[in-house]
């Protein structure tokens, strides 16, 4: 019962900052609402048993990545989106899209597969028993994530590094 | 006990949220951001399976999946930043110089 | 403790991929202290990498396939498969990398961003096609996937200065890392049937779940096998997920669009072919109409869209979505009463075939970069017979070669395909391609209309650079060779096919 109410309660606060995600205009309190459905899904993970999944996905996920996202917001000072006709159109097949897309999926989720119940912490991903799979049986994927997360800085500063002709830029248009 | 259903049934709901916003939204940064909406339901649907099962690769999967996202965040920032001093906009109509 | 699950072998079988790793940061090192004038000595680093590379698979893993005489060997806890398969495809991400690193060095002078961080991210972009071909396990996979990916937009966005460069990264990025999402939510849906992540344990759960349900899949399955096959085909750029292909390689500097078109999609390919055949095995009957509806879709859209491009990188970007949706067809062929190897050998040959001709094209229009002339529209190569003869024979020769005119290379990819395609039955689908090719002869021969025709504006002669002359000469060579003289290379894919296929019947026995 504990557990079918902590589901419920986060999983309303996550399903409401989804929502508001897409409702925001302004960037900021979009990345707002997406903090929020990150930090409850850490809730779920940790009622599902994951605790470093949890751990992590608070760390990394709700701290790094989306300070991250709100710095860019800062820096560019991106501000409230503006209406064009590419959005309207958007709107009007995107909502009855995601609609039409998301009962079929409720439908099929919910009516045609049996597939039973889940206890609470039912599976304990312990930091121990994690590290025992990711340095043992994933342990290629796990060195070429190295790789590309190298990649990822390197790219970051090979396109965000101020090119040194500005005025080389303007002539080409 | 909850019904696994009704883990997927919301990872389901953030991976369509995801989706809806990849089409409806405008600003670039709002974009990037439904796809990691996106990324979280497919994360949510990994450890509920995993519970499933009682097998933790579906967990490890969880982690990949967060370095990509993480990766991508920062190339795809990186490339804003880029698109953003050229131009001087953050709206998805408004980069057309390639046609469609 | 328990024995650790790998060991040596598992490090001599990778061994290609650390190399090529090493080689990339050594790129990035010695790049801080290259001057300027010296940068070239990257481009010879990185082939002195490819070649240090190759040389491993040819003396470490294919020796080490050959002595233990089975059919692939497993490595790091079964999440890699090194068979015949991955090592030609291998070889041809290779090959592909080296000549678009030939085509380079000149280009990236005139665009004044010659900086050893591009041949790196050539580099690490081999090392995540790598790991897609050889992935057995789905992490590894999706993994590779990603560095192949992220490396491909640094790539696409690395003339920043350019507006159309970073438009094109902008683009590119937002559609992979969409269809990323959607590669991701399939693979949570296919774990979540089968809970397994390894590829032959996946086939073997559907397998059971097709047995228990009469082999009706339920409807779980089938939008678990919509969203990987939709991820699947964003990769290959088929309709309708093409939308990004056009843009990026418009916008990206023309020889990584070449690179793209090559070598990112050979990879994709691998991946594709791994995950239908192996993973997805048991849901054939649910596949293969998905995958005539999208072919046939591929070839009308790409043909008639490319009728009237102006832009030359645009109209080989729209040609390449037309040659996707022939490979496809080689799919259908291979998968429709049993995996058969005929259409599964006509897109390795096409692959092959393809590497050379639509490098040496994109090639030609890389040559054409000058300080202040971009080179990609139809306009500017008029009467480039007159400026620069050697090049517009060459890319004669290549346009020809990927209209599949008989005695160039081209020719043999559809052959195998067309062939496979009235073998197993679908005469109307080989007519259909058949049609289709002749939209294909229509234009490539305007580009070359153009070529020859045409007064030339500006009669100034186009140099050459040494790079250009030995990345064009060795992809010419390679089309006239491949279509003259067949044999070897036909030998090498079933060479290829022969493993891949045991491995295949292996892995759904045990």
């Amino acid at each position: 019962m504990l557990h079918l109410s902590l589901f419920l309660i986060f999983g309303a606060i996550c399903i409401t900052g989804a929502i508001n995600l897409l409702v925001q205009r302004h960037p900021i309190n979009s990345a707002l609402s997406l903090v929020v459905v990150m930090g409850s899904l850490a809730v779920e993970y940790l009622l599902l048993g994951a605790e470093f999944v949890a751990a992590v996905q608070v760390i990394v996920y709700a701290g790094a990545v989306m300070v991250l996202f709100v710095f860019v917001i800062m820096l560019l000072n991106a501000g409230e989106e503006e209406q064009t006709s590419g959005s309207r159109v958007a709107i009007l097949f995107g909502i009855p899209g995601m609609i039409i897309g998301s009962v079929l999926l409720a439908w099929v989720l919910v009516a045609r597969s049996g597939t039973g119940e889940v206890a609470l912490g039912a599976l304990p991903g312990s930091p121990r028993s994690i590290a025992r799979l990711l340095f043992r049986d994933f342990l290629l994927p796990f060195e070429v994530t190295s790789v590309l997360v190298l990649i990822a800085i390197m790219g970051a500063v090979v396109l965000a590094a101020r090119p040194e002709a500005v005025e080389h830029t303007k002539k080409e248009g | 006990m909850v019904p696994l259903n009704y883990y997927l049934l919301l990872s389901g709901f953030l991976f369509a949220c995801g989706v809806a916003g990849f089409l409806i939204k405008r600003n670039i940064i709002t974009i990037f951001m439904s796809i990691e909406l996106m990324l979280n339901g497919v994360n949510l649907s990994f450890v509920a399976f995993a519970a499933h099962w009682h097998a933790l690769s579906g967990q490890i999967f969880v982690f990949f999946v967060m370095v990509v996202a993480a990766a991508e965040a920062a190339v795809g920032l990186a490339i804003i930043i880029a698109v953003y001093r050229t131009r001087e906009t953050l709206n998805v109509d408004q980069v057309n110089l390639l046609k469609l | 403790m328990t024995t650790p699950p790998f060991n040596l072998a598992d490090y001599i079988m990778s061994l290609p991929i650390i190399l090529l790793t090493l080689f990339a940061l050594g790129i990035l090192l010695i790049d801080l202290v290259t001057p300027k004038r010296w940068k070239w000595m990257n481009a010879v680093t990185a082939l002195v990498g490819i070649a240090f590379s190759t040389g491993a698979i040819v003396f470490r893993s294919q020796k080490a396939l050959r002595l233990s005489g089975g059919s692939g060997l497993l490595a790091y806890s079964n999440s890699m498969l090194i068979d015949r398969y991955a090592l030609y495809f291998w070889y041809l991400f290779l090959a592909a990398a080296a000549i678009s690193i030939l085509l380079s060095v000149r280009y990236l002078e005139i665009e004044q961003e010659n900086h050893g961080e591009y041949y790196a991210l050539i580099l690490f972009s081999v090392v995540g096609m790598m790991c897609m071909a050889a992935g057995l396990d789905v992490v590894l996979i999706f993994i590779g996937l990603e560095l192949m990916a992220i490396s491909t937009y640094v790539l696409v966005g690395f003339l920043r200065t350019n507006r159309r460069s970073n438009e094109a990264a902008l683009k590119y990025l937002l559609l992979g890392a969409f269809s990323s999402g959607i590669f991701a939510y399939g693979l949570s849906l296919l774990y979540g049937l089968t809970g397994q992540t390894n590829l032959i344990g996946i086939a073997q759960g559907l397998q059971q779940r097709m047995a228990s349900g009469n082999g009706h899949p339920g409807p779980i399955m089938v939008i678990a096998l919509l969203t990987t096959a939709t991820g699947l085909l964003f990769k290959i750029a088929a309709v309708p997920f093409h939308q990004w292909a056009p843009d990026a390689y418009e916008g990206a500097p023309t020889s990584i669009a070449g690179f793209m078109s090559v070598a990112v999609k050979a990879a994709a390919w691998a991946m594709l072919l791994r995950i239908v055949l192996i993973g997805l095995g048991p849901l054939r009957s649910v596949y293969v109409p998905l995958f005539i509806f999208v072919s046939i879709a591929s070839m009308t859209a790409a043909n008639l869209a490319a009728l009237t491009q102006s832009n030359m990188k645009r109209l080989l970007a729209y040609s390449s979505i037309a040659h996707v949706g022939y490979m496809l067809l080689g799919l259908v062929a291979g998968t429709t009463t049993q995996v058969s190897v005929d259409g599964i050998r006509g897109i390795l040959m096409y692959l092959l075939v393809y590497t050379f001709m639509n490098l040496g094209a994109f090639g030609v229009i890389a040559s054409l970069r000058q300080r202040n002339v971009i080179g990609d529209e139809l306009d500017d190569i008029a009467g480039l017979y007159y400026r620069a003869p050697t090049e517009s024979v060459l890319m004669l020769l290549f346009l020809l070669s990927l209209a599949g005119i008989p005695p160039l290379a081209g020719f043999y990819g559809k052959y195998f395909i067309f062939l496979s395609l009235i073998e197993t039955g679908h005469y109307a689908l080989a007519s259909l391609a058949v049609i289709y090719a002749v939209f294909g002869l229509y234009y490539y021969m305007k580009i070359a209309n153009y070529i020859f025709m045409r007064e030339a504006i500006d009669k100034t002669r186009l140099p050459l650079s040494w790079g250009m002359r030995a990345g064009l000469g060795i992809a010419a060579f390679a089309t006239v060779f491949i279509g003259i003289y067949p044999e070897p290379f036909i030998r090498t894919v079933n060479w290829s096919l022969g493993l891949a296929q045991s491995a295949l019947v292996a892995g759904l026995t045990h």
